[in-house]
């Protein structure tokens, strides 16, 4: 494989991947924000709230990705009065479709706590809040922690998908190369590398994090 | 006098109707000990009694207070009623003192080092001050246990309510938390518990109460109920079970 391209164009990989990073980053820290309420909407027991979340999450995770950034990209801008660089509705879009999934993470997460400790501390007199602040989401952290590291991960993967908005991540950028050297393969075969290198790190990082969680337990 | 009062208490989960009229009353001072086969609600009217189980019907008075009045903030009187769980119901992440300490601390917002000095006092009287460091997976089935009647001393309570405290035991270990059962009485405790230890409930108990199929069937001292029970169910039940 002749990989003399990557010199003339390594910047293109350069900026690519800064790009990809950006959108993974700042899509996980949205969805986190939009997951927690979206969980603390459905644990609770007004049933309007319970119904708005379910249908967003069932929403948001049955329909394919692509589809939503088309509806972000081409959509929202209608109805914003300003105008936002298109790497910004890359996040948005990123960060809607995550929410969901992190919404289900944390939830799981809270859920899997044994109803004994809540019982615990309403038995020693704690209102529903603060046995939820002191006692269950504690231990629900530990539960949540490593998937949301995975979630990083399948973001970081899935922000390939703006790319057909023309956000200029990764992607976007091999596929530049291609069309400028004519090389069909290569140029893929490097941001798969790139793509791998990134996710396998993360994975790396991940498993001494919850190695040390575990040694506290 | 009566500290906690129940009027025709009722509970329904769903279909299933679990209690069936309590109406019954625990005085000052007294040692109450719920027995009677599984599944006959003895658990579920402990539960009722502090709201853990929110009844379906009737009333509980506590210290004078209609508790299932709906506009009562049912917090206070848990703060006045300690509850020991079958399976500890320990904080994993927490010590031993901070376990004991939490509900002083941000429930009665009593300064720290006044908590962690009751800690050590209370740590002491169920037999664990060296494991005021521990953390609960270090602890044995009974050292757990007796860590749990110390984190609800700790609010000191008016009423102690067991729920099958030495059941999830190995049973090499049921006789140390039985015997802080046995000092807390001693030292005039009110407390009311769901046991199937009936040496232990022949000793200790003021009155039994043999509970069958969500209704009150027999109560009386322990002399009473063990040595002549008046109903066939009482006979039946005692005739099974080993003590």
């Amino acid at each position: 494989m002749d990989l003399e391209f990557l010199i003339k164009y390594k910047m293109f990989y350069i900026s690519g991947v800064q790009n990809t990073l950006l959108l993974a980053i700042f899509a996980v820290f949205f969805g986190v924000i939009l997951g927690v309420v979206l969980a603390l909407m459905k644990l609770s027991k007004k049933k309007i709230l319970k119904a708005i979340a379910t249908a967003y999450i069932e929403f948001l995770r049955g329909t394919p990705v692509i589809v939503q950034i088309y509806i972000v990209y081409y959509g929202l801008p209608n109805v914003v009065p300003f105008e936002l660089p298109d790497m910004v509705w890359g996040i948005v879009a990123l960060s809607l479709n995550s929410g969901a999934y992190v919404a289900e993470i944390i939830r799981a997460g809270i859920q899997a706590v044994d109803k004994g400790q809540m019982e615990a501390a309403r038995s020693i007199g704690m209102p529903h809040n603060m046995g939820m602040r002191y006692i269950v989401i504690p231990q629900a952290f530990k539960n949540i922690l490593p998937a949301l590291g995975n979630e990083f991960i399948v973001v970081v993967k899935e922000s390939a998908i703006v790319s057909v908005v023309g956000i200029t991540e990764l992607m976007y950028r091999a596929d530049t190369i291609r069309g400028i050297t004519y090389k069909a393969f290569a140029p893929l075969m490097v941001a798969a590398v790139i793509y791998f290198i990134i996710t396998y790190t993360l994975s790396r990082l991940l498993g001494i994090v919850e190695r040390r969680m575990s040694a506290g337990d | 006098m009566r500290v906690i009062k129940t009027i025709n208490l009722n509970k329904h989960f769903g279909q299933l109707h679990v209690l069936k009229g309590i109406d019954t009353h625990i005085k000052k001072g007294e040692v109450v000990v719920v027995i009677g086969p599984s599944g006959s609600g003895k658990s579920t009217f402990l539960r009722c009694l502090n709201l853990l189980e929110q009844p379906t019907g009737g009333e509980i008075i506590f210290e004078g207070v209609s508790i299932t009045d709906p506009k009562n903030d049912v917090n206070l009187q848990r703060q006045k009623m300690g509850m020991v769980f079958q399976q500890f119901n320990l904080f994993p992440h927490m010590n031993v003192t901070d376990n004991v300490t939490l509900g002083p601390i941000k429930v009665k917002k009593i300064p720290k080092d006044e908590a962690e000095a009751l800690a050590k006092k209370l740590l002491e009287r169920v037999g664990l001050p060296d494991k005021a460091e521990a953390y609960p997976k270090q602890l044995s089935g009974g050292q757990k246990q007796r860590v749990a009647i110390a984190r609800a001393l700790a609010m000191e309570p008016d009423v102690m309510l067991f729920d099958e405290p030495t059941s999830a035991l190995d049973p090499e270990m049921v006789g140390e938390v039985l015997d802080v059962m046995k000092d807390l009485a001693s030292k005039g405790m009110t407390m009311v518990i769901v046991s199937h230890e009936m040496g232990f409930a022949k000793e200790v108990a003021d009155r039994i109460l043999f509970m069958d199929d969500g209704i009150i069937e027999e109560e009386g001292t322990p002399k009473e109920i063990f040595d002549n029970p008046k109903s066939p169910r009482t006979k039946d039940f005692l005739g099974k079970v080993l003590y």
